[in-house]
Order: structure tokens, then C-alpha cells, then sequence
């Protein structure tokens, strides 16, 4: 491999420029620039005469260097190696087309805000029609109950719920650790030490066990979702199942929905012993309360209400991220990106989601789950 | 003048199942050798092991006479930009459209200016007889065989030696399959490449390879012209080429020339 290069030689009355040296993309890689500059202050002369014959190598790189400088345009004088013509007879082919580009617009600005608003929209349309397929589905089963996709719920259930226990069960127990640590610190000051039990009782089985275990899932599972569902979009197999006249609501959005229904009270309830040990061995260090006493009183303390409050909470957790994830999920476009940004929007949608379901059920059971005194 | 490709003594297993047994290939300079073998005979294994993919249980694979699993990382580099590949179902990165997608490989060098990089890719399209319009497509609104092309198109970027396809034709009807070998062989010739490619197709192979290399019983049992492997006395040469043995006799004549 030698390097590429151009000399001026006059020969007779006419100037000739002289290339020689290897001509390819690995031999130009680092000299595009200079070539170019050097080329392009020859090519504009028609009377020059270009002598290509000391070019050992040529490949499309160079090639389209000689071309770009002779302004896209075989000059009227031209020697060159018959092996080499043709790979500059194939850039005279080449149609002159604008490059794909993007331009820039003052109004780009408005035209997101827009976009966005009609994202949201159109989401809002799918969420509320996808709703609807599963009405319709559950109408279905009811007429065919030979249909319910029961191992379909089940595995569900396994793979949402049972594979979950482990973290949540570390997270649970944690946060109940952290939560009766801190109120009991302030509580011990008060000298109400024995109100530990009533503190952690509704705020771990009322609020803090069924957000915790739905944020947990909606990370864990909901995610999983919408990644199986979105890659099952790019590959077609729902496009498949379709065509073999399975119906992807019900083979894959419903029982994800029922099997979260199911699985997220009960993780719930899981999450929500944890802590509640948890927060019985922080108070047993700091003002040792013992076990027993400890959960003897807690009924006595505890509205069962609050229990019922937690479940139904729980379901309508489980349903809302199950819904999400498969709405990102059957959203996505056949492109890997798609499938990102689909996981994405399905973990941050579900877990606002029920930050706002749970806000709506704090003031619809405000009055609900407590000792009246 | 030395071997492309040289793999000597390959074994390998795939799932406990011994696929390759003291497999020895050559591709040598200029070559346009097709790779046949029954299904599951470890064709596209052997592909994957000579492009440094996947690792062989045991043997060695050259590439332009350097052990690819021994460089270093930049004399890997300078070795993988030597070839190009085609992968079977194109592999054309579905998140960037046709223009970015061929561009990839030449931005990936960081030393050409983005115009230089615009017109060789306008270059490259036309090379595989696509329309510039083509360009701002994405992957999934691209044809079975606009797909090819362009991946065919992204292997070509570089401007490699060797070209290494995986089922060049596989899923293009019969008249698309036809026009994509004629351009195989047409770039074969005008950018002197070295090709090996992987096939089922014998019409493909008859069309366009001017060796063959046959895999059987986990190893090549012969590399030669084509009419010397369809003259082969062995039951797999029998049943791949069978009733097409006519065919390849006519045309056979035609491709020597």
C-alpha cells in the first residue's frame, strides 16, 4: 500500500495532473480533507488532463474523491486503468438526490407541546378501548367459561407474585425497620413508647404495605410485561396469533390482569408482615416491646377495616399496572428503540397511577378504619 | 497467493451434539464459493466460527492469514473491517432508517466528513439498485427484498476484500432471488471480492458460485468446481442436486467462460 498523492506535470501544451498511490478507503481514511482541498483546486480547469494510470489501488472512497473534485463531471481528458473505469462509471449512475434531513423550524417548539397533547390523547383512547376489549372478553367467558385461560392466570400469578416474594420480603422488612426506628426515636421523647404498635399497624397495613409491594411490582413485573409483549409486537408473534384467530386481549392482556388482581393483595399482605416484624424488631431493640405483646395488641389497636381497605386498594393496583403494561406493550412499533421507551412510559405510567388511585381511596375511606373513641 | 479463509481442524459442539469434526476450509483469493449442506449440517455455525462469532471447541480460523481469537483489540478492528457480512435476515438496525443504518460502518471510522459519508452511501444504494427515496426508511417499512439490499448495501460500507453472506436468497420470491444473485456476481466482478456464502438454494449456486464447498458427515468433504461436486458419487451430492444435475450441465458451460 502506498500513499495516495497528485502531482502537476506539463506536458506539451497542456497541464497534466498526475495521481498515483493506493486509492482506498483505508489509505484516505485520515487524508480526506487535505485530498479534497488539493483535488478541488484542479478540478475546476476543463483544459487539464488527468493521468490516473498510477493508481495501483481504487475503491469507491477514492473514486468518489476524483469525482466530487471533477464537480460530478468526466473531464474532457482522462487516462486511467481500464479495471478502474468501472468504478467511475458507477458514480455517473448514482442519481443526485437531497440528503435526508431534518430542518429546523421557531415553531418546533409549539409542534412538541402539540405532539405531546395528541400523545396523550391517542394514549388515553387506547387505555380506555383496551378497557373495552376486556369487557367484551369477560362477557366472552362468561358465555364460554371453557375459555378462561386458567394456566395462563396462573403462571401469571407465579411469575408476578410468587418469584417476588424474596425481594419483597427484603424491601418489607427494611422499611419496617427504618419506619419504627425513626417514630419510636420521637415517640420515646414523648414518653408514648407503647403507641408504636398503633402507629406502625395503620400506616404499614393501611398505606405503606399495598404502595410499597405495587411500586415493587410495577418495577418487576409490569416491566417484564410490557418488554414480553413489545417484543412479541416486533417479532409478529401477536401479529400471528391474530391470524390464527387467538385474541391477544384475551390470551395475553387478561390474564395478566387477573393473575395481578390476584397476585398483588397477597404480595401485598406478604409485604406488609414483613414490615410489621421489621418494625417489631426495631421497637424491641429501642423499648423493648416484646413479640408477643407486640401482635397481641395490634388487633386491639387496628380496625380489621383497614385490612379490607388494603386488599381492595391492592387489586386496583394490580389491575392498573397490569393495564399499562400491556397497553405500552401492544404500543409498541416494530423497532428495538420502540421497545424501550414502551417500558419506560408503562413503569412511570403505572407507578403515577397509583399514587393517584391511592389518593383517591385516602379520601374515599377517609371516615373508614378507625376505633371510634 | 494466500488464503482468505483458512480454518484448519474445527470442532465443535452445539448443545452436546458434535457439529463439526476436524473440519478443514480454504477460501482463496477471488474465489466465489458457495457452502452447501443438508439442514442442521452446521453451515451457519461454521460461518459463525470463521467471522470470530463464536469460538470453535478446537481448531484454528485465518483471516487474511491472521488468528482472529489471537489479535489484539485494534488489529481486530482493522481485521473485521476487511469483510463485510450479510446476515440471513438482514440484522439492519431496526431503530435507525436505511440511510443511517449503511452509514453506520463509515461514521464508525470517525475520520471521513459527513458529506463524503452522504455521497458514498448514495454510492452504495444505487450499487445494490436501490432509489435514493429508499434511504429515510425504516427497517420495518422495507421489503423482504429492499431489507437484503440494504444490509447487503451496509456490507459493502467499507469497501471489504471478502464478502461473507448467510442464505443470500432465502425468502425472495424466485424473480427477486434471481435479479439479487446477478447483482451478488455483478459486484463480485466489478469490486473484485472474494465471496463465500451459505446456501440451499441450487439455482442460487449454479447461477453464482464458481466453487463449492460441500459439508457432510461434520466435515468438507469436497471443495471444487461445480461440475466436480455435482459429479460427486455421494448420497448427500445426490439427493442436493438430484433432478437439477440437467441445469447445472447446461449452465455450467456457460459459467466457465
Amino acid at each position: 500500500m502506498t500513499r495516495p498523492s497528485a502531482q502537476l506535470a506539463a506536458a506539451g501544451p497542456t497541464q497534466t495532473l498526475r495521481l498515483s498511490g493506493t486509492w482506498t478507503l483505508h489509505a484516505l481514511a485520515g487524508r480526506v480533507n487535505e485530498l479534497t482541498r488539493l483535488l478541488s483546486d484542479y478540478g475546476a480547469d476543463r483544459e487539464l488532463a488527468w493521468d490516473l494510470t498510477g493508481i495501483d489501488l481504487l475503491d469507491s472512497t477514492g473514486a468518489l474523491l476524483i469525482w466530487r473534485a471533477w464537480g460530478r463531471e468526466r473531464p474532457p481528458q482522462v487516462a486511467l486503468r481500464p479495471e478502474h473505469d468501472a468504478a467511475l462509471l458507477r458514480l455517473a449512475r448514482v442519481p443526485r438526490a437531497p440528503a435526508p434531513g431534518r430542518m429546523g423550524d421557531f415553531l418546533e417548539p409549539v409542534a412538541f407541546l402539540g405532539r405531546q397533547e395528541a400523545k396523550l390523547l391517542d394514549n388515553a383512547v387506547g387505555f380506555i378501548a383496551l378497557i373495552g376489549y376486556m369487557v367484551f372478553d369477560l362477557f366472552y367467558l362468561v358465555a364460554h367459561p371453557a375459555a378462561i385461560p386458567w394456566r395462563e392466570v396462573s403462571a401469571s400469578v407465579y411469575k408476578a407474585g410468587a418469584r417476588a416474594l424474596p425481594v419483597t420480603a427484603l424491601v418489607g422488612f427494611l422499611i419496617g425497620i427504618v419506619v419504627s426506628y425513626l417514630s419510636a426515636l420521637t415517640l420515646r421523647t414523648y414518653g408514648a413508647g407503647l403507641y408504636i404498635i398503633d402507629l406502625l399497624g395503620i400506616s404499614i397495613i393501611r398505606e405503606l404495605g399495598p404502595l410499597l409491594a405495587a411500586i415493587l411490582l410495577a418495577g418487576r413485573s409490569g416491566s417484564a410485561m410490557t418488554a414480553q409483549i413489545g417484543v412479541m409486537r416486533v417479532t409478529e408473534e401477536i401479529d400471528a396469533m391474530v391470524a390464527m384467530g387467538l385474541s391477544p386481549t384475551l390470551r395475553l392482556v387478561l390474564p395478566k390482569v387477573l393473575g395481578m388482581a390476584i397476585a398483588t393483595p397477597l404480595v401485598s399482605v406478604w409485604v406488609v408482615a414483613a414490615a410489621l416484624f421489621g418494625g417489631w424488631v426495631a421497637a424491641y431493640v429501642l423499648l423493648g416491646i416484646s413479640f408477643p405483646y407486640f401482635f397481641q395488641t395490634l388487633p386491639s389497636v387496628v380496625h380489621p377495616d383497614n385490612f379490607w381497605i388494603a386488599t381492595v386498594k391492592s387489586v386496583a393496583f394490580g389491575v392498573g399496572i397490569a393495564l399499562a403494561a400491556c397497553h405500552f406493550g401492544l404500543r409498541v412499533r416494530p423497532n428495538t428503540e420502540s421497545v424501550s421507551a414502551g417500558i419506560t412510559a408503562s413503569v412511570v405510567t403505572s407507578i403515577t397511577l397509583m399514587i393517584l388511585l391511592d389518593a383517591v381511596f385516602a379520601v374515599a375511606f377517609r371516615d373508614v378504619g378507625f376505633f371510634t373513641p | 497467493m494466500i488464503n482468505v479463509i483458512e480454518a484448519r481442524g474445527i470442532t465443535s459442539r452445539l448443545g452436546g451434539q458434535l457439529i463439526h469434526r476436524d473440519l478443514d476450509l480454504e477460501v482463496q483469493h477471488g474465489e466465489l464459493l458457495a457452502l452447501v449442506g443438508g439442514s442442521g449440517s452446521g453451515k451457519t455455525a461454521l460461518l459463525r466460527h470463521l467471522v470470530g462469532l463464536t469460538r470453535p471447541d478446537a481448531g484454528t480460523v485465518r483471516l487474511f492469514d491472521v488468528e482472529l481469537a489471537r489479535t489484539r483489540r485494534l488489529e481486530r478492528l482493522a481485521l473485521l473491517r476487511r469483510f463485510g457480512m450479510l446476515f440471513q435476515n438482514g440484522a439492519l438496525f431496526s431503530a435507525l432508517n436505511a440511510f443511517d443504518n449503511i452509514a453506520l460502518p463509515l461514521r464508525e471510522l470517525r475520520r471521513l466528513p459527513e458529506e463524503l459519508i452522504r455521497d458514498l452511501v448514495m454510492l452504495k444504494l444505487s450499487l445494490v439498485e436501490l432509489e435514493p427515496e429508499h434511504a429515510g426508511r425504516m427497517p420495518a417499512e422495507l421489503s423482504g427484498g429492499m431489507v437484503k439490499r440494504v444490509a447487503l448495501a451496509r456490507a459493502l460500507a467499507l469497501d471489504p476484500e471478502l464478502l461473507i453472506l448467510d442464505e443470500p436468497t432465502a425468502g425472495l420470491d424466485p424473480d427477486r432471488s434471481r435479479a439479487f444473485v446477478r447483482l451478488i456476481r455483478g459486484l463480485w466482478h466489478e469490486l473484485n471480492l472474494t465471496v463465500l456464502m451459505v446456501t440451499h438454494d441450487v439455482e442460487t449456486l449454479v447461477d453464482l458460485a464458481t466453487h463449492v464447498a460441500v459439508l457432510a458427515e461434520k466435515r468438507v468433504i469436497a471443495h471444487a468446481t461445480l461440475p466436480e461436486v455435482v459429479a460427486l458419487d455421494h448420497p448427500f451430492a445426490r439427493s442436493f442436486f438430484g433432478d437439477q444435475r440437467e441445469l447445472i450441465h447446461s449452465r455450467a458451460g456457460r459459467n466457465q467462460t
